[in-house]
């Protein structure tokens, strides 16, 4: 899966699973810039083929909904944006 | 990443914006009074519009095919029951009356929507009973003028020949009625 990176403090493995039409998903993407962590996302929607479906897999391993965004630390996921979860997770 | 398409306007959100308003004002429905975000989402629907050929939740994963994504039209089958239980749509287009007054706070949503597995086993159940549930319609029809048509969306329901072309109440297309009696 290509990931875009966006640089930052290094808190481990962050990936970003968005849609690119998503409000949520675009202020999520905010937060995690203004805390200044590395981390990595990707918009399912504007994949296709083998590609979309190695994402939906990837994001259903750790939310079965398929809903966005869904946020993986580590191996704990956030689902949605919740701003004190996130926090508390990248303290 | 790039799409085959032109980015929708910001005239054509401002004309997509203005109706939405207009027509949820007349449905007793209200959009969420923040304009900035209500503009994201309103573009989100334009792409989707472009890309699906349907407006899409901007929110939710479309398939690309019409069929299996009727629910997740905008307004879609889910936002009556997100904006008792929480104030708001699932992508918070449409707000309720205590959020739009300020008295109650939005807060992130779980997803109502089904996954896709337990969808499709859904699917199978409705159609397995759709031939019983026919039958039973079809006694009680019987002693109706006309059948009853019902919007999945709003609750609109009517008794006519067949559904309208367009809910009068929330503005989608037939394709979201059943029949109901």
């Amino acid at each position: 899966m290509n990931f875009e990176h966006v640089a930052g403090k290094d808190k481990g493995k962050i990936s970003l699973f968005a849609l690119s039409t998503c409000i949520w998903c675009k202020k999520t993407r905010e937060l995690l810039s203004s805390m200044g962590v590395a981390f990595d996302y990707i918009y399912v929607d504007l994949l296709k083929g083998e590609e979309r479906a190695e994402a939906v897999a990837a994001v259903k391993k750790y939310n079965p909904s398929l809903s966005f965004p869904t946020l993986v630390i580590g191996e704990k996921s956030i689902v949605g944006l919740k701003e004190k979860e996130i926090k508390e997770a990248l303290g | 990443m790039a799409e085959d398409f032109i980015e929708p306007a910001s005239e054509e959100v401002d004309r997509l914006f203005s109706r939405l308003d207009k027509d949820a004002k007349q449905g007793g429905y209200n959009l969420n009074p923040d304009a900035d975000f209500v503009r994201g989402l309103v573009k989100g629907l334009l792409i989707n519009e472009r890309r699906y050929g349907y407006r899409a939740c901007p929110c939710r994963l479309a398939s690309g095919v019409k069929a299996e994504d009727l629910d997740l039209i905008c307004p879609c089958d889910y936002r009556d029951a997100d904006m008792t239980e929480f104030g708001a749509c699932y992508c918070a287009l449409y707000v309720s009356k205590a959020v739009m007054k300020g008295d109650q706070e939005l807060s992130s949503i779980p997803e109502r929507r089904l996954p896709p597995e337990e969808r499709e086993r859904l699917r199978q159940k409705q159609n397995a009973s759709a031939e019983v549930l026919g039958a039973d319609i079809a006694e009680v029809a019987f002693k109706l003028s006309l059948p009853v048509w019902r919007c999945t969306v709003c609750g609109y329901l009517c008794a006519r020949e067949g559904p309208p072309e367009v809910c009068p109440i929330c503005k989608v297309g037939k394709e979201r009625f059943e029949r109901f009696i």
